[in-house]
């Protein structure tokens, strides 16, 4: 018989991450992520892994990618103004290519914001928030149930492109309670990054085989690979260098991979969008209202459906335009001044409307927001 | 076995300036290691930003290098994630007091088994000659055209202050002292931090009139006192003058040890 429990989003995380297999927490307190890692601080002593509140939030980031440079599967989960010090070594785990798992529960920004209050103010952020060009993978569940399911995505994914990933939740769908199911998830795929393959002698750390992907052995393996892991553009051994060989094959590297797998990372859900003359496009805690709007307009006989893209990094652009190809009008619901909205605008042909829907007062986009908006639209 | 096995030939000369001492830190650093037979398999050197910060890529361990000041945040993730590993972190007296402060006295107070080794030469030399936090009143910097108008940070005080169990002095002049209190700190149990003035003839010497890298050792060998000699000094007499010796020598509970003995019962499998 199934199983159901009611847990908390930020609970749900926790709770798949060590389904992931989780070995290492580093964090700082802030509201409204805390309870991902004061689960994890129960926790991971039983698992045999590890867990440190550390002086800051740029700790948190620092400790966890060493960590991870060590082999182990890590995790550190932040909010807002914890986002924005974990940038400087987000940047350097997606230069030095170490997979790791970033949990942002998005709260009111800027600065201090409002530490309860729901927002999707980082969705840009999430990508363009370092310096320099680096690649980002950002997954953004609507449920709790997802949350616990995209939390093991996320770490797969990270392992598998050796990458940070970015876990981003709304403050709504965090502190959220809901009544789940997780038996499917029993005998869900896990993920490992791969051991180098080549003789000790005959291994350079930063040049892939023709997966692009690298293969990194954890630093003390006992099996004679030794090498420098390096922020800065670095040789095929890691070692500094400053040749435009270097930097030029560097940066294509650590960006082509995302490009080149993304379909395999694109997640996204349709309804009805098939004969949709209008698309309602949301992400995150938005998409639960916007699915209930879809229902109510379709009883009222409007040719409505729903785009959600559950990974915003790399942007679902394809499937976009294909879920879009015959629709009227496209409107864009987000809990922010307007940021995935230009990534709608850049794929929309000239005919196609596109029409934002912005509410950042604090509050949820609810059902009629939506309803009302499209209904003024179509006039 | 010798100290030419700790180090990557291929990859020298280093990038250092003539006349640059942190040469001689990292020459202690290896025949300390060649003595103590170092596991360079099972060692970590973490490393940051700076020229202190970059010198170890030519070293044969498995180093990670990282974002400024940064470097102990990253090393507390390398030991409680391996505690078997040993972890070494080098810095320069910037990376390690400046912008790195936080992460510095919070190692501290955790007495992680992690040795600090921080070079001290009062300026930021790959950046071009800024003032340090360390750049004693008076000298001059490229933001302190000047003079330097800030009271300086002792580093072994704060070190103190913040907990490290073991915390030394030395600097490129007494290179034999130098040996002695590096091969303790890397032997010590414990957060180890080892303090050594440096100098740097580039950036400090020349905007300081002593841009004669011999004239910047002298300099050194002249403003430190051995800690018994400054037992007999007076106040006034140690005004301007540099303590070297090892001031802490301490055990207290050990983090990844108390981490094991609290929580390693709770292991489920």
């Amino acid at each position: 018989m199934a199983k159901y429990e009611l847990l908390q989003g930020n609970q749900a995380c926790a709770l798949g991450a060590l389904k992931a297999g989780v070995e290492f927490c580093a964090g700082y307190p802030i509201t409204p992520a805390s309870e991902v890692m004061e689960i994890l601080a129960e926790k991971l002593p039983e698992t045999g892994g590890r867990f440190i509140q550390m002086e800051d939030e740029i700790a948190g980031m620092g400790a966890i990618i060493g960590a991870s440079v060590m082999g182990k599967k890590v995790l550190t989960p932040t909010s807002g103004p914890g986002f924005d010090l974990k940038q400087e070594n987000l940047a350097f785990a997606a230069m030095a290519e170490i997979p790791c798992v970033v949990v942002n529960v998005q709260r009111s920004g800027p600065s201090t914001g409002g530490a309860t209050i729901s927002a999707q103010g980082d969705l840009m952020q999430a990508k363009y928030g370092t310096s320099g060009d680096s690649p980002r993978i950002v997954l953004y569940p609507n449920s709790v149930k997802e949350i616990y399911g995209t939390t093991i995505t996320a770490f797969n994914l990270a392992e598998k492109y050796m990458t940070p990933v970015i876990l981003l939740m709304d403050e709504t769908i965090g502190h959220m309670r809901e009544n789940v199911c997780l038996d499917e998830f029993d005998n869900v795929e896990i993920i490992n990054r791969k051991f180098p393959d080549v003789a000790p002698e005959n291994y350079h750390p930063y040049e892939p085989d023709e997966t692009g992907i690298v293969k990194l052995a954890p630093f003390a393996n006992g099996k004679g690979y030794r090498y420098v892991i390096n922020g800065m553009h670095h040789t095929i051994d890691g070692m500094p260098s400053l040749t435009p060989e270097n930097i030029y094959k560097t940066i294509s590297r650590i960006n082509d991979k995302v490009e080149r797998y993304k379909e395999d990372i694109w997640q996204w859900e349709e309804q009805q969008t098939e004969d949709a003359d209008i698309i309602i496009f949301a992400a995150g805690c938005v998409s639960r209202s916007a699915s209930e709007a879809v229902k109510q307009l379709r009883a009222a006989g409007h040719k409505v459906g729903l785009f959600r893209p559950i990974s915003i990094w790399p942007f679902p652009d394809e499937p976009l335009a294909k879920a879009i190809k015959n629709a009227k009008m496209v409107l864009v619901a987000e809990m922010n001044r307007g940021q995935l909205i230009h990534k709608v605008k850049e794929i929309a042909t000239d005919n196609l409307k596109v029409v934002p829907l912005n509410i950042y007062d604090g509050t949820v986009i609810m059902p009629e927001h939506i309803i009302q908006s499209i209904k003024e639209a179509a006039k | 076995m010798s100290y030419l096995d700790y180090i990557k030939e291929k990859q020298f000369p280093l990038f250092t300036c003539a006349g640059c001492t942190h040469g001689t830190v990292t020459n202690t650093f290896l025949r300390v290691a060649d003595e103590l037979k170092l596991d360079k398999e099972n060692t970590v050197i973490v490393c940051a930003i700076g020229c202190a910060g970059r010198i170890p890529t030519f070293l044969d361990f498995n180093v990670l290098r990282v974002t400024h000041g940064r470097a102990l945040a990253f090393a507390t993730g390398v030991k409680l994630s391996r505690p078997d590993v040993k972890v070494i972190v080098f810095m320069g007296d910037g990376d390690a007091v400046a912008i790195g402060g936080n992460h510095f006295i919070h190692a501290a107070r955790r007495n992680i088994d992690i040795t600090a080794i921080i070079s001290h030469n009062e300026i930021y030399g790959m950046t071009g000659g800024q003032y340090a936090p360390t750049t004693l009143q008076g000298f001059k910097a490229t933001t302190a055209p000047y003079g330097m108008i800030e009271p300086a940070f002792d580093v072994c005080e704060l070190a103190k202050g913040a907990g490290s169990t073991y915390v030394a002095r030395s600097d490129v002049y007494h290179i034999n002292h130098l040996h002695k209190v590096m091969k303790n700190a890397l032997t010590h149990k414990g957060f180890s931090t080892l303090e050594v003035i440096t100098s740097c003839p580039t950036q400090f010497g020349r905007r300081n009139k002593m841009a004669d890298p011999i004239k910047l050792v002298e300099r050194i060998r002249d403003i430190t006192v051995t800690q018994t000699a400054a037992e007999k000094m007076s106040v006034e007499e140690l005004k301007d003058k540099i303590v070297i010796g090892e001031f802490v020598k301490t055990e207290r509970p050990e983090l990844t040890e108390i981490y094991e003995e609290k929580l390693g019962k709770l292991r489920k499998n």
